[in-house]
C-alpha cells in the first residue's frame, strides 16, 4: 500500500478522515522530535530552560494521543476498516503510544539536562552522549520520514542503526563503571549520564517498534520480535 | 444415492479428471509465517480442523451463459466441508449465479448453459450434469433467499413439506423431524405453541428461519444463503448469522452478502469475484487483513479500483 491510496475511497469523507488522522501522526511525531532534540541539546549547551521547553510540548503531545485515539475509535466504530485501512487504525493506535513515550523519554532526558548544566561539567563535554544523542534523534527523524512516505527500506535501515545504539549503550556504561571505580566523587554524575543513555536507549526501541508497525501497514507482514536478517529476507519476499 | 444418478454420467467412466492437486483451485496454502499481528482472532484448533476439512464441492473449469452472456468464466474453487464460505463482490459478478448453479436454480430459464462441472463430494457427483434430477439435487444443497418466502401455509406444514415430497409418510416421524428442523433453526421456542398457525403471521427474522428449517427438514448436506439477511434488522439478523455459526457443525454453509462485515463475521473462507471471475479465494481472516489482489483490497476497503 502507498500515501496516495488513502484518497481512493468513495467516501470522500472517509478519505478526508484518514488524510487527517495521518498528518495529525506526523504532527505528533514532529513535536516529539522537537522534544528529544531540545533535550539532548540541553546536555551539551547548559540550558536553564529547557525543562520548561520540553514540558510544554509534552501538553500538546497528550492532548493528539487523546485525540488521536478518539479518532481511530471512531472510525473503527463507523466505517469498519478492513484491510490496509485496517492495518493503517492498528498501525496509528501502536505508533501513537510509542511517540508519547518517546516524548516521555524525552522529558526525562530534560530534567537530568536541567540537573547537569548545574554542576561542573567535563572535559569532554559529554561528548559520548551527543554521539549517542544524534545517532538517536536521526532515527526518530527517519521513521517520521518513513512514516510519511510509507517507506519500508528507510524503516529497514532504522531497525538496524538499532544495534548501533545498544552497542553505543554497552560502551558507555563500561566506560562510567571505570569512572565510579576510579573516582566515587564522580559517581553522581556518572549515574545521571546513565541515566540519559538508558532513556535515549529506550527511545530507540521506540523508533524501531514504529518502523515495525509500519513495515506491517505497508506489506501486512508482522515483523515484532524477528531477527534483521530474518526481516530482510521476509521484505524481499513478494508476500508471504 | 441410486435415485439420485439416474444413468451413469459419461464423464465418470471416460477417465475421471486430474487429482485435486493438479487443479488450480485458487486455494493458497496456510503460510509458514508472517500471520498479521492483529488479524481477527483466528481459533487456532478451528483453523488447523478448517484446512483438515475435506472437500465437500469443487467447481472445475465452470462456465455459464445467459443466451451468449457469459456470466461465469472459468471458476474453479473448492468448498470444504461443514465450513461457510462467503462469496463477496460488486453486484453482477455472478456470486448469485454461481450460487444458483448449486441447486440448478438457472434450469427454468431459458437460454442458460453450463458448461465444465460443479462436483458433489464424497460421490464426485457432476451437479450441473443434464442427467442428474434438480428435484433431488435440492433435497441434498437447501437454498435460503434473499426475502423470506414462507408458502402460505402453516408452520408445520412448510417445515414438512420436503419431508412429504421424499414420501415419508409415518406423522410420527414426521413430527419429529419437524420439531428436530425448527430447533436447529432456533425457531421452535417462539413457535412450538403456534404451529398451526400461518407462516406468514410471523416476523420477517422468523419467516426467515421457518425458511432454513424447511430446507434443514430433508437434511441436506449443503445450505446455500443468498443474502439472506439484507431484508432484515440488526437484531433478526444477528440470530441468522447465530443461527449460521451453529449450522456449520452439520452442514457446509455458502453465502451470497453484500454486508462485509457480515462475510468477516460468519464465514471461514471467503471468495471475492468480479465480472464473472473468481478473483481470490484464502481464508477470510486473511482476506480481510491483508488480501493478495488489489482488486479485492479495493472492493473491501470501498475504494475505486
Amino acid at each position: 500500500m502507498s500515501t496516495e491510496g488513502l484518497s481512493h475511497h468513495i467516501s470522500s469523507r472517509y478519505n478526508e478522515d484518514l488524510e487527517r488522522l495521518r498528518s495529525r501522526v506526523l504532527e505528533m511525531g514532529g513535536l516529539v522530535e522537537r522534544q528529544l532534540t531540545q533535550a539532548i541539546g540541553g546536555i551539551t549547551e547548559p540550558d536553564a530552560r529547557v525543562m520548561a521547553r520540553v514540558a510544554q510540548e509534552e501538553l500538546r503531545v497528550n492532548q493528539l494521543e487523546r485525540s488521536i485515539d478518539e479518532d481511530c475509535s471512531r472510525i473503527l466504530a463507523t466505517r469498519g476498516p478492513t484491510a490496509s485501512d485496517l492495518r493503517l487504525i492498528i498501525t496509528i493506535l501502536k505508533t501513537i503510544t510509542d511517540l508519547e513515550r518517546i516524548g516521555d523519554e524525552g522529558e526525562k532526558v530534560a530534567g537530568i539536562a536541567t540537573r547537569l548544566a548545574l554542576r561542573e561539567r567535563p572535559h569532554n563535554r559529554y561528548r559520548e552522549l551527543r554521539n549517542l544523542g544524534e545517532v538517536v534523534i536521526d532515527m526518530v527523524h527517519d521513521t517520521l520520514d518513513a512514516f510519511a512516505r510509507f517507506d519500508t527500506a528507510l524503516a529497514l535501515a532504522v531497525l538496524r542503526r538499532d544495534r548501533t545504539v545498544d552497542e553505543e549503550y554497552e560502551a558507555i556504561h563500561r566506560q562510567n563503571i571505570t569512572f565510579m571505580m576510579e573516582d566515587p566523587r564522580s559517581i553522581r554524575r556518572a549515574l545521571d549520564v546513565m541515566w540519559v543513555v538508558r532513556s535515549l536507549e529506550r527511545i530507540g526501541d521506540h523508533a524501531k517498534n514504529i518502523c515495525e508497525y509500519l513495515i506491517y501497514l505497508v506489506l501486512g507482514k508482522d515483523v515484532r520480535h524477528t531477527r534483521i536478517e530474518e526481516i530482510e529476507k521476509e521484505l524481499q519476499a513478494p508476500r508471504s | 444415492m441410486e435415485q439420485l444418478v439416474r444413468s451413469k454420467p459419461p464423464e465418470a467412466e471416460s477417465g475421471g479428471f486430474p487429482p485435486v492437486s493438479d487443479i488450480d483451485t485458487g486455494v493458497i496454502p496456510m503460510r509458514a509465517s508472517g500471520r498479521g499481528m492483529m488479524q481477527v482472532a483466528v481459533d487456532e484448533t478451528r483453523r488447523t480442523a478448517a484446512l483438515k476439512a475435506p472437500v465437500k464441492a469443487r467447481a472445475e473449469a465452470l462456465d455459464f451463459y445467459y443466451g451468449e452472456l457469459k456470466a461465469l468464466k472459468n471458476l474453479n474453487i473448492e468448498i470444504r466441508e461443514k465450513q461457510v464460505t462467503a462469496l463477496i463482490g460488486p453486484s453482477g459478478c455472478g456470486k448469485t449465479t454461481f450460487l444458483r448453479c448449486f441447486n440448478r436454480m438457472h434450469d427454468l430459464t431459458p437460454g442458460t448453459r453450463y458448461e465444465g462441472r460443479i462436483m458433489l463430494l464424497p460421490e464426485e457427483i457432476n451437479l450441473v450434469a443434464r442427467n442428474i434430477d434438480p428435484i433431488e439435487v435440492r433435497m441434498r444443497i437447501g437454498m435460503v433467499f434473499q426475502k423470506p418466502n414462507p408458502f402460505p401455509k402453516s408452520i408445520f406444514e412448510n417445515v414438512a413439506y420436503g419431508l412429504r415430497i421424499r414420501g415419508v409418510r409415518s406423522q410420527i416421524r414426521i413430527q419429529e423431524e419437524v420439531e428436530k428442523a425448527l430447533r436447529g433453526a432456533a425457531l421452535w421456542d417462539e413457535v412450538k405453541d403456534r404451529l398451526a398457525s400461518s407462516a406468514l403471521s410471523l416476523s420477517g427474522g422468523q419467516q426467515q428461519r421457518l425458511c432454513i428449517a424447511r430446507a434443514l427438514a430433508t437434511s441436506p448436506e449443503m445450505l446455500l444463503f443468498d443474502e439472506p439477511t439484507s431484508a432484515l434488522d440488526p437484531i433478526a439478523t444477528a440470530r441468522i448469522e447465530e443461527l449460521i455459526a451453529a449450522l456449520r457443525e452439520q452442514v457446509t454453509v455458502l453465502i451470497v452478502t453484500h454486508n462485509m462485515q457480515q462475510a468477516a463475521r460468519v464465514s471461514d473462507y471467503t471468495a471475492f469475484m468480479y465480472l464473472g471471475e473468481l478473483i481470490e479465494f484464502d481464508e477470510t481472516s486473511r482476506i480481510f487483513t491483508n488480501p493478495g489482489q488489489k482488486a479485492t483490497e479495493d472492493y473491501i476497503t470501498g475504494r475505486y479500483g
